[in-house]
């Protein structure tokens, strides 16, 4: 994509958004609503990882708006005492877009599922993306449709028995790490709902960047889908399979750190003995690459059994928003020449009729 | 073959000036139409010798038919693109039923047009494209030029092409260029037989061509040729006066549909000083809106080119939620899918201007001709009981005052409005007494600041209203202490969480049906010169202004006196429409769809209503409605 340079300074995500000196709690972001997620849902977590993270980005609460769309998970705004909006499915990050584009000085998140943004809103969620609009995308990865009660959504595992696949389900699923880099996106993130630390970490890093954010976020359906990343907890085997992706350092994973990810002779990435490897050949994790074939190549490590899993950071580079672009023409065009509705309506060609 | 027209490569800048005397006919009116390939630049020729007549002061209407497709094969009926106007010395309606002049560029156009030239009508035709290729494309078993099936007709042959390249020979131009300026040849010939002013087009065809001067100069040589053309042979032998028209005093400027609708949207962003973001998709005939919108930043316009219609309003939709003036243009099948985020609008109570310059339907139908087939889409086209205010403008120039008017109703009362403009008015075009802008309704809006819980807890709920209007406050985003959530889900009255209470569900629907049923809309106005005397009313909405009025004037010509009464608001209608309707022994509503503002009348009057409808994709014709006027009035007067 080629940016015009507009000159505009390199800014932070949260740059343009009023702060407070005032001390914030995670008891403020809970607004007074019941929460009425399922006894055991993911979605709880989350909840709560983002009530506590949001306090320390010390901003003011009211310039903070949680837009959603339908499923689940987009009933999370209505548990927050931000500003809101549960819209339609699929279509949050449209609503999003007019809304950051108009007003610079709110921080936008977009908070949607499996379902919303990889079905129904995965036009929107492409071009939200590679226009790079500054929202963050909380993308809540279930691999099932709750709320309409347990059908099979685009991320589910081949062959996957649900309601309406009562004979395994023949769709080949998105990798949505691998979609959002083949948008373009500029900062792409992974975590686990029970993962607070790694989670929080992720969104920070979210936040601060300036431009597009989708977080995967892993979150078990205890209903329709329970266990689907148990694996990933289970502390006998995540070590084994998650692939923690830390910036500057070798890529390597494993109870005594004994695995490692090289590189293969097609510019792709996989995983191995780091005796077999040998520690030099490790590559060594830098999300600020601009070619997307790395990321791309870290996502695709992972695959549906979850034999490894990368978390954290897969990208974060630095490209003009769509937004700050939109309004710097406008602002330039107002300089340049202050609009004159009377000059406007009068034209050039005009005729008097005494 | 030579050429009469001027020799020298370079036009000069002096004024054309007729010195051949000739006939001079004076008329009160007269209707010409341009006809050509799709690439023959007629839409360009029809546009400039509408701006002349302007510039002399007639009044004028122009109707611009053309084909969906870009360039459909050369030489077809399909690829016809043709542009209408009708100018006159008193203010006229219509862009006139047939054309008294048809300039015919080829055979398709002959063929695609010769049946709305009347008798003893003009016909001028490019000789150079009737050979035998041409003929066969539109299977002309002879040829019309030399058989008599053009006798009744006065025809003029003219070598458009030949005398084009003739008069460009020097120019350095190649052929095919040199060829490509044979519209500027006739728009030449036809500014010549009208006495038309001609500065106008020279200057515009330097302005149009600045970066390629050949190119422009090229197009003035060949614009000259065709007036010296005129003005030598002895072909022509008279020429026609169209007097300027009396009309109101002021300044006055052309203006098509489109335009005036965007000017009508920077207008409306002005008077309510909010910023605007038009969120949109490209679709035929709305596209010019946004063209039009996109040009004008500097006065905090926002445009957005989204993936697709249902972005292009959900952007719009958050743009509202923040503070804007959130309007989103489209056609038909935009609305349709539209649809599920107008509904977003109605129960979240945001304000939106949704414009659907409807065209022909349904599915992809005629994307480039009218039709007023949306009507019954834009009342009842969504889930549940989904009231929205919805207004339509009569004319061209209209475009812009009910884009001020959907403004008014969105913001006053918090709630998307359907603006049904059409591909008649859209692409038409009329002078335009242009408006003072100090004297604009002034928009501004009141934003809330405080929390408003009647029970004094210091909370603020959003679905709280003003008992007058029924619209809720509009709390924006970044105000401390007014945080709140909004959504599809239907809300509490007044705390505005989610409820599913059977009650209060009831009392939501009616209260959102109560708060688009309140909207303070004008009485419909009854225009009976008779005073009193006209037992039959007509009555129209939206672009059929202009042929219902065309066709009553002509009816109360022959001493029939007849009612016509228009309406700009169609959802809520006006409020004393019902007591017009039934003061006459007969009404008589006719549409460019199959009845469907009779339907709703029926229902909402249960009054008799004669429906007439045609659905052609093109307006209705003056002469047609008179006819089934007249009838009307002569069985109720003998009834």
């Amino acid at each position: 994509m080629t940016a015009t340079d507009l000159g505009l300074p390199s800014m932070g995500g949260l740059d343009l958004v009023p702060t407070t000196d005032e001390p914030q709690k995670a008891k403020e972001y809970k607004s007074d609503q019941e929460v009425r997620w399922c006894p055991g849902c993911g979605d709880y977590i989350v909840l709560n990882t983002i009530q506590s993270f949001l306090p320390t980005l010390g901003l003011k609460r009211e310039n903070i708006v949680f837009i959603s769309g339908i499923g689940c998970s987009s009933r999370f705004p209505y548990y927050m005492n931000t500003y809101g909006m549960h819209s339609i499915h699929g279509r949050a990050p449209s609503i999003a877009t007019g809304l950051a584009t108009t007003r610079p000085d709110l921080s936008v998140w977009v908070v949607t599922g499996d379902g919303d943004a990889l079905s129904i809103g995965g036009n929107h969620l492409i071009h939200a993306l590679r226009r790079n609009v500054n929202l963050k995308i909380l993308l809540f990865n279930n691999r099932i449709y709750g709320l309409t009660k347990g059908q099979y959504s685009p991320t589910s595992e081949p062959g996957k028995v649900t309601k309406s696949t009562p004979m395994g389900s023949v769709d080949t699923p998105f990798n949505p790490v691998s979609l959002a880099l083949g948008a373009e996106a500029t900062f792409v993130g992974r975590a686990l709902d029970s993962d607070k630390k790694g989670l929080t970490e992720v969104l920070g890093a979210a936040a601060e960047h300036r431009g597009s954010a989708v977080v995967e976020i892993y979150q078990n359906c205890p209903i329709f889908n329970d266990g689907a990343f148990d694996m990933l907890k289970d502390s006998g085997e995540a070590a084994q399979r998650i692939i923690p992706l830390t910036p500057g350092e070798p890529i390597r994973f494993g109870p005594e750190g004994e695995f490692g990810v090289t590189t293969t002779g097609y510019g792709g990435l996989d995983v191995g003995k780091v005796a077999d490897i040998g520690e030099d050949n490790l590559v060594t994790h830098d999300p600020s690459i601009e070619d997307t074939a790395y990321g791309f190549a870290l996502s695709r490590l992972g695959d549906q059994h979850l034999s490894h899993i990368p978390t954290g950071i897969f990208r974060q580079v630095q490209r003009e928003t769509y937004d700050d672009q939109a309004r710097a023409q406008v602002q330039q065009a107002q300089e340049a020449k202050p609009g004159d509705l009377q000059a406007l309506l009068t034209g050039k060609d005009t005729w008097t009729v005494e | 073959m030579s050429t009469s027209a001027n020799g020298s490569a370079a036009a000069g800048t002096e004024a054309l000036s007729a010195s051949r005397p000739t006939e001079v006919n004076r008329l009160e009116r007269v209707v010409i139409r341009f006809a050509g390939d799709s690439g023959d630049g007629m839409q360009l020729t029809g546009d400039r010798f509408t701006s002349e007549a302007a510039a002399f002061g007639n009044d004028l209407a122009t109707l611009p038919n053309f084909p969906a497709e870009i360039r459909a094969p050369q030489g077809t009926i399909p690829g016809v693109s043709s542009f209408q106007v009708h100018f006159a010395d008193y203010d006229i309606l219509t862009p006139g039923d047939r054309p008294d002049v048809l300039v015919a560029m080829n055979p398709a156009a002959l063929k695609a047009n010769v049946a709305d030239v009347p008798q003893g009508g003009t016909i001028i035709v490019n000789t150079d494209e009737f050979g035998k290729r041409n003929l066969a494309k539109v299977d002309y078993e002879s040829n019309p030029l030399e058989d008599d099936s053009l006798s009744a007709f006065e025809v003029h042959e003219v070598a458009m092409s030949t005398l084009t390249q003739g008069a460009l020979a020097d120019t350095g131009l190649g052929k095919k260029d040199a060829e490509r300026c044979k519209n500027m040849f006739a728009l030449g010939l036809l500014s010549w037989m009208y006495h038309r002013p001609t500065e106008g087009t020279e200057a515009f065809l330097r302005e149009k061509f600045a970066k390629k001067p050949d190119v422009a100069e090229a197009n003035v040589l060949a614009f000259r040729a065709g007036w010296y053309y005129g003005e030598t042979t002895e072909a022509f032998g008279t020429t026609f006066e169209i007097a300027p028209a009396k009309l109101p005093s002021g300044t006055y400027r052309q203006i098509t549909g489109n335009t005036a609708l965007a000017y009508g949207i920077v207008a409306a962003g002005q008077q309510s000083k909010l910023p605007v973001l038009l969120g949109t998709y490209p679709i035929t005939p709305a596209s010019d809106v946004l063209h039009e919108l996109s040009k004008h930043k500097n006065f905090g316009i926002t445009t957005f080119q989204a993936e697709d219609e249902i972005a292009g309003i959900g952007a719009a939709l958050g743009a509202a939620y923040g503070g804007a003036l959130g309007v989103t243009s489209t056609s038909g099948p935009g609305i349709a899918l539209k649809a599920e985020t107008i509904g977003l609008g109605v129960m979240t109570e945001l304000p939106l201007v949704v414009i659907d310059v409807q065209r022909g339907g349904p599915s992809t139908g005629l994307p480039t001709k009218t039709e007023q087939a949306d009507l019954l889409q834009a009342y009842f086209g969504r889930n549940g009981e989904c009231p929205v205010p919805i207004v339509a403008p009569s004319t061209p120039a209209d475009c812009f005052d009910i884009a001020l008017e959907a403004t008014r109703i969105a913001l006053t009362y918090r709630t998307p409005v359907l603006l049904l403009s059409d591909g008649a008015v859209a692409n038409g075009s009329e002078p335009w007494l242009i408006p003072d802008a100090s004297t604009l309704p002034d928009l501004s809006v009141a934003f809330a600041t405080e929390p408003n819980a009647p029970d004094g807890s210091g909370e603020h709920w959003p679905y709280q209203r003003d008992p007058e209007t029924l619209a809720r406050e509009w709390a924006l985003p970044g105000t401390a202490g007014l945080q709140h959530r909004i959504g599809g889900l239907e809300k509490a009255e007044g705390k505005g969480n989610i409820s599913y209470d059977p009650d209060n569900h009831d009392k939501m629907v009616r209260l959102r049906q109560a708060k688009v049923d309140g909207v303070d809309v004008p009485d419909v106005e009854v225009d009976d010169p008779s005073g009193g005397d006209a037992r039959v009313l007509v009555l129209g909405w939206g672009s059929t202004y202009g042929p219902i009025g065309a066709a009553a004037r002509r009816v109360r010509a022959k001493g029939m006196p007849i009612a016509q009464a228009h309406l700009r608001h169609l959802n809520p209608l006006p409020g004393n429409l019902g007591e017009v309707l039934g003061s006459y022994d007969h009404v008589v509503v006719p549409e460019m769809n199959l009845g469907q503002l009779a339907m709703l009348l029926r229902a909402k009057y249960l009054t008799d209503i004669q429906s007439y409808t045609k659905v052609a994709g093109l307006p209705f014709k003056a002469e047609e409605l008179e006819g089934v006027f007249t009838d009307i009035i002569r069985e109720v007067n003998a009834a």
